[in-house]
């Protein structure tokens, strides 16, 4: 977490004469006052969706899955494509906390501890989708290998289906650790605040009675690098096991060795996107320009431009591929299925070219990078076009297979489907907004940590420097 | 778990507390704990603490995950259930390095928390003494440890020379007990002899 020195000509990353005691302050404040009749509004909307998800789910199980439109060749429809979806939002948790925090990028102090709550958040929704989709769910603990009374019977450890168990368990498990353990200083902070004895219990309870000794901050420093150090290859691989289940396939479309990559950049993509929805109502909501700076998001804003041109590349890729091939079959899924914008589905391709390659290369402006409304309508936009990635990918190759007689007729979602996905919407959102109301959504000791090193009112005065004209400044370092 | 005594000084910036730190040890008093409301980088050093070995833990932990996948895996594909998958070998290593590799960061990040939460000793339920509620605020708290020739009077003075905002004695439990944060009391309270 060692980040020893910081240029004086950086943009602060924390703005505002801050004291210690106002970092504390301002980021707990929010969890001590009753919550704003906005943050109602949204919790009940949330609950709501769930609640409608809950009930889809109810008829999925009672009635079995024939209440989605999935059809003789469409096996993986709306479902599959979530599960995709969602895994890959998680993946910009793991970025920020792991990855940037090996690049020793200060600016992921401000926005780490929210990114991986969305992280563990979104990979809850995500295993739901697979589980309710087995249909006879209640039979889902087949999938764990244990001596039992069939044989034993296991699994088959050479699927890519058993990989991603393991894969998402794992993400899960090692995320949710990761995240508490970083939030454990935090929440003590909070205990010794607490002014209700209700407060003061729960906290206590929580913070594991958590002391700040100079000993337990040393491990946990220790512990932080070595599980992001861990997290790093783990998110790598969560998403290139998912694109495995496909890429291990003989489904034209499917069958590419450029999945992987792609996959975990499109996941980088739509979680970052996934992050700047969530920060710019974050900071606006509860104050918090002053850590979740404009420096920040436009950092993200350049990861978002950088990785939606890296999935820019790999479409044309598979474009190319599927003509280099010379395979009619592959040639039929990338030049018919999906670039031709007059084939059954293809409308959704160029939905996704848009939304993913053309529209975010807008962030090339720096003016564009730094106005949070075009970040925010960008945000949603590059997620939608994540989406309909996930839908490219598994239903034009799956509409027509090599039997003509089986094409399907159109899919579109039953209603229920749909609820299923709003139900995941609310079941993120319900989290979330718990989260933000009872944990502190920006890491406090971390916070305190870069307030000296990068915090406004620690840097040098650069301004009369920066206001020397070129000539007098050539002149006065050229001796 | 005994009752002790402390002097204790409260710092309210790093820049004070590295020096003080120093004074302190030079002079010769033996320094409990400092509690930072955030990591302060070198304090370790400066306390004189080795380096923490958590991270060979984790390494041990880690090789134990990648071992056990591979063991389990192998015997049951190839000794107790050898499946038929279209002739191809049932050793078949390379189509096992995903979950080698997951069991191996699975095994590595769990292990290590179990380790830190132990070594550390904290867990939900347990209960410390903290000497300044401002600890896990915005003050660096030094703790010295009272031996019975410590004069409290002269350490005070001592640590407020050496920059301390406030200072203060106190007779408190050393170790952690099963407790609750809006309760005061503890399971041995009427043991207030010192040890």
């Amino acid at each position: 977490m060692s980040l020893k020195y910081e240029s004086q000509l950086r943009e602060p990353l924390v703005y505002g004469n801050k004291t210690y005691h106002q970092v504390t302050e301002d980021i707990i404040r929010p969890i001590e006052a009753k919550p704003s009749k906005l943050w109602y509004i949204g919790f009940y909307i949330s609950v709501a969706l769930l609640l409608f998800g809950v009930y889809s789910i109810y008829r999925d199980v009672t009635y079995g899955i024939g209440q989605w439109n999935l059809n003789k060749t469409i096996g993986w429809g709306w479902d599959i494509t979530n599960f995709v979806w969602w895994v890959g939002i998680g993946h910009a948790g793991t970025l920020i906390s792991a990855i940037l925090l090996l690049f020793r990028q200060g600016w992921r102090t401000g926005v780490n501890r929210a990114a991986e709550a969305m992280t563990i958040f979104a990979v809850m929704c995500a295993g739901q989708f697979p589980i309710w989709h087995m249909g006879r769910v209640w039979m889902a603990f087949f999938v764990m290998p244990y001596p039992n009374s069939r044989g034993p019977l296991w699994v088959n450890f050479n699927s890519p289906l058993l990989w991603d168990v393991f894969a998402i368990s794992t993400y899960f498990t090692v995320s949710l650790l990761f995240w508490y353990s970083g939030l454990i200083p935090d929440l003590a902070t909070v205990r010794d605040r607490a002014k209700t004895k209700l407060r003061k219990h729960l906290y206590g309870i929580s913070s594991f009675g958590w002391t700040g000794s100079t000993k337990h901050w040393q491990r946990h420093e220790s512990l932080s690098l070595v599980l992001a150090g861990l997290s790093t290859p783990l998110v790598l691989s969560v998403h290139t096991i998912v694109s495995f289940d496909f890429a291990t396939s003989v489904i034209p479309g499917w069958h590419t060795t450029i999945f992987p990559p792609y996959f975990v950049a499109g996941a980088v993509f739509s979680g970052f996107a996934m992050v700047q929805s969530l920060m710019v109502v974050v900071r606006k909501v509860f104050g918090m320009e002053d850590y979740i700076t404009m420096g920040h998001i436009e950092a993200m804003n350049k990861v978002i431009v950088l990785t939606g041109s890296i999935v820019g590349i790999a479409y044309l890729t598979e474009l190319f591929m599927g003509w280099y091939s010379q395979s009619k079959y592959e040639g039929y899924t990338f030049w018919y299925s999906r670039a031709n914008l007059f084939s059954p589905y293809g409308w959704s391709y160029w939905g996704m070219m848009a939304c993913n390659v053309v529209s975010p290369q807008i962030f090339w402006s720096r003016k564009m990078r730094r106005n949070l409304y075009v970040t925010f309508f960008m945000s949603v936009l590059v997620n939608i076009g994540m989406w309909f990635e996930r839908f490219v990918i598994i239903v034009t190759s799956l509409y027509r297979d090599y039997l003509p007689s089986s094409w399907s007729v159109y899919y579109s979602p039953s209603v229920w489907e749909i609820g299923f996905y709003a139900g995941s919407f609310g079941l993120f959102f319900t989290c979330f907004f718990l989260f933000a109301k009872y944990m502190p959504v920006i890491a406090v000791a971390e916070i305190k940590y870069v307030l000296k090193i990068s915090g406004e009112s620690y840097k040098d005065d650069m301004s009369a420097i920066e206001n020397k004209e070129a000539g007098e400044f050539a002149h006065e370092f050229a001796h | 778990m005994a009752k002790k005594k402390f002097v204790v000084g409260c710092f309210d910036t790093e820049d004070t507390l590295f020096p003080a730190v120093k004074k302190v040890r030079t002079a010769g008093y033996k320094i409990q704990d400092v509690y930072t409301p955030f990591a302060v980088h070198g304090l370790d050093h400066a306390l004189g603490m080795r380096e923490t070995s958590l991270h060979t833990a984790g390494f041990i932990y880690g090789i134990t995950g990648t071992t056990t996948a591979v063991s389990c895996i192998s015997w049951i594909f190839t000794k107790d259930w050898p499946l038929d998958i279209g002739g191809k070998p049932h050793f078949a290593l390379p189509a096992w390095i995903p979950i080698m590799f997951e069991l191996t960061v699975l095994f590595a990040a769990v292990g290590m928390v179990l380790t830190f939460c132990y070594i550390c000793q904290i867990a939900p339920f347990v209960k410390k003494h903290h000497f300044h509620p401002r600890a896990t605020d915005d003050l660096f708290v030094m703790v010295i440890e009272c031996t019975d020739k410590t004069n409290t009077q002269e350490a005070e003075m001592f640590l407020q020379n050496a920059g301390a905002v406030e200072t203060k004695t106190e007779i408190a439990e050393d170790g952690w007990w099963i407790g609750r944060y809006d309760k005061d009391e503890m399971p041995f309270d009427k043991n207030l002899t010192l040890a």
